[in-house]
């Protein structure tokens, strides 16, 4: 069995076909870098919008939440890259991919924001609150700074797995590492060592970054050490009839 | 200064308050007591804008807070109004809720920088006073969770008075703590009441109403059923709500050997 597998492999020219594996790869790495570029912020936009006070806003963030997160990806590639161009609204394959899936990145990052920012303890907003604060200098001040910390990990892990989703990008002939794969195994047919290359380079960069992403969880996790407050029981100084 | 005025608040079906009316004058401690879930801290909230009333007015030196106009309409105030009033009132809780991710000295120079428009110099320079007053300065730099709950509580007043508010809010802010540093809180309080600071007192600490406030209020099921000088009000209380309440305090007190401060 393992000799069959092994006997699967020829290295005959790797050499002439890893420059472009290369490309390919360094195409993956830009995508994940746009669409984090774009994600992050503009999913904090929509989970403020969505804890906001314009209930018409907070209906739009839900849907926005709602439709994206209950519609495969690949679909919304597909609406971006197919359909739009009959509204005479064309990209190119690169940004296409990027719009693609910096929209459905930004709706499960919302979620994230939203969690981390409710995480925040009621206390520290009515503290705020009572130092005269608006709620725009106690969200700037107080609780994003907080909800920072609690978002960092899971924020990493959708980071490292945007790095392997950017494969779906393929679909519109973005030429990142899973399409070059495809494009020079159609040719040479060396499926085994072309796919086994491409998922070396990938866990080349995936598993670095999950080991830093573990790292600054357990850093956050020794920041927040708190002391739990012992609430007690407040009352029992008193004889309540 | 405060005056509050047949306000009424209800959690669902609990009234929290009814037809509750008080005044306090500018440099009046005024302590607030009664059994648990009588509405005292609800009161204290509704002064500072954390709960809003369903009827009644607040008027806060004379302009109003809150105010109801009847027939179910009534006049929240603005933001920006609210806001204003909040940055004049202190208000420090029984959990202290210092922000976790500031240090101590950046919890009291926050709101002076931010809401009073102070700058850092000045608000820092303010801020040691202030630490030097809960005897704390050797913490600026420390973080609440490295802080005992006796020295997050003198930092939140600390953090309060740093905003030179009018009046002082305190809501049962001993209770959280342990007896032993119950007492470094009331010390630090005691020195504000000395220097005339207006406050509201929400406690359970009988001996800290008894010695410090100029009157005492005594609450029961979201009525105010008695006012008085603490001296008349613990020697001859009036009502018979009010003398069970002191009972039920004296007997407790005599259980655990006079370890309650009475």
């Amino acid at each position: 069995m393992l000799t069959e597998f092994l006997a699967l492999f020829d290295l005959h020219g790797v050499g002439d076909y890893l420059p472009a594996l290369m490309r390919g790869a360094a195409t993956s790495l830009a995508l994940t870098f746009c669409i984090i570029l774009i994600s992050l912020p503009l999913g904090l936009l929509i989970a403020l919008a969505k804890l906001g006070r314009s209930r018409l806003l907070r209906s739009c963030a839900s849907i926005y939440i709602e439709v994206i997160r209950g519609t495969p990806a690949l679909l919304q590639l597909f609406y971006i890259y197919f359909v739009l161009p009959s509204f005479g609204i064309r990209f190119d394959p690169f940004v296409a991919g990027v719009i693609g899936l910096s929209i459905n990145y930004s709706a499960y990052l919302a979620e994230v924001y939203r969690a981390g920012i409710a995480a925040v303890p009621r206390g520290q907003i009515e503290a705020a609150k009572a130092l005269g604060m608006s709620r725009r200098k106690m969200l700037r001040l107080i609780v994003l700074p907080q909800a920072i910390r609690v978002v960092i990990p899971p924020l990493g892990n959708y980071g490292i797995s945007l790095f392997k989703d950017t494969s779906l990008v393929s679909i519109v002939t973005v030429k990142e590492l899973i399409f070059t794969g495809q494009i020079i195994s159609s040719t040479n047919f060396q499926y085994a060592t072309v796919f086994t290359i491409i998922g070396a380079i990938y866990l080349a960069f995936s598993y670095p970054s999950a080991l830093l992403v573990r790292w600054l969880e357990r850093r956050m996790n020794v920041g927040n050490k708190a002391k739990p407050i012992d609430h007690g029981a407040p009352d029992a100084a008193v004889g309540a009839p | 200064m405060i005056r509050l005025e047949g306000v009424n608040k209800r959690f669902g079906d609990h009234q929290a308050l009814e037809d509750v009316s008080l005044s306090v004058a500018k440099g009046e401690v005024l302590c607030v007591v009664g059994p648990s879930g009588s509405g005292k801290s609800t009161m204290l909230r509704c002064i500072n804008h954390l709960e809003t009333v369903d009827s009644g007015s607040i008027y806060f030196d004379e302009a109003p807070v809150y105010q109801n106009l009847g027939n179910r309409r009534r006049r929240a105030d603005s933001d920006r109004e609210v806001e204003a009033i909040r940055a004049k009132v202190g208000m420090v809780f029984q959990s202290f809720n210092l922000f976790s991710h500031l240090s101590v000295i950046e919890n009291i120079t926050v709101a002076p920088i931010h809401v009073l428009g102070l700058s850092l110099s000045d608000a820092t320079q303010s801020a040691y006073a202030l630490l030097d007053k809960v005897g704390l300065r050797a913490k600026a730099d420390a973080y609440p969770h490295e802080l005992s709950g006796g020295q997050q509580q003198r930092v939140a007043i600390a953090r309060a008075l740093a905003m030179q508010p009018e009046v002082m809010l305190f809501d049962e802010v001993t209770s959280a703590l342990d007896p032993e540093l119950v007492g470094e809180v009331l010390r630090v309080m005691r020195t504000l009441a000395d220097e005339g600071m207006t406050m509201v007192v929400v406690t359970h600490e009988m001996g800290f109403a008894r010695e410090v406030s100029d009157r005492i209020v005594f609450m029961a099921e979201g009525r105010i059923v008695e006012e008085g000088h603490p001296a008349a009000f613990f020697a001859a209380p009036q009502q018979a709500r009010t003398r069970d309440f002191l009972r039920s305090l004296w007997e407790r007190n005599r259980q655990l050997g006079g370890a309650v401060s009475l």
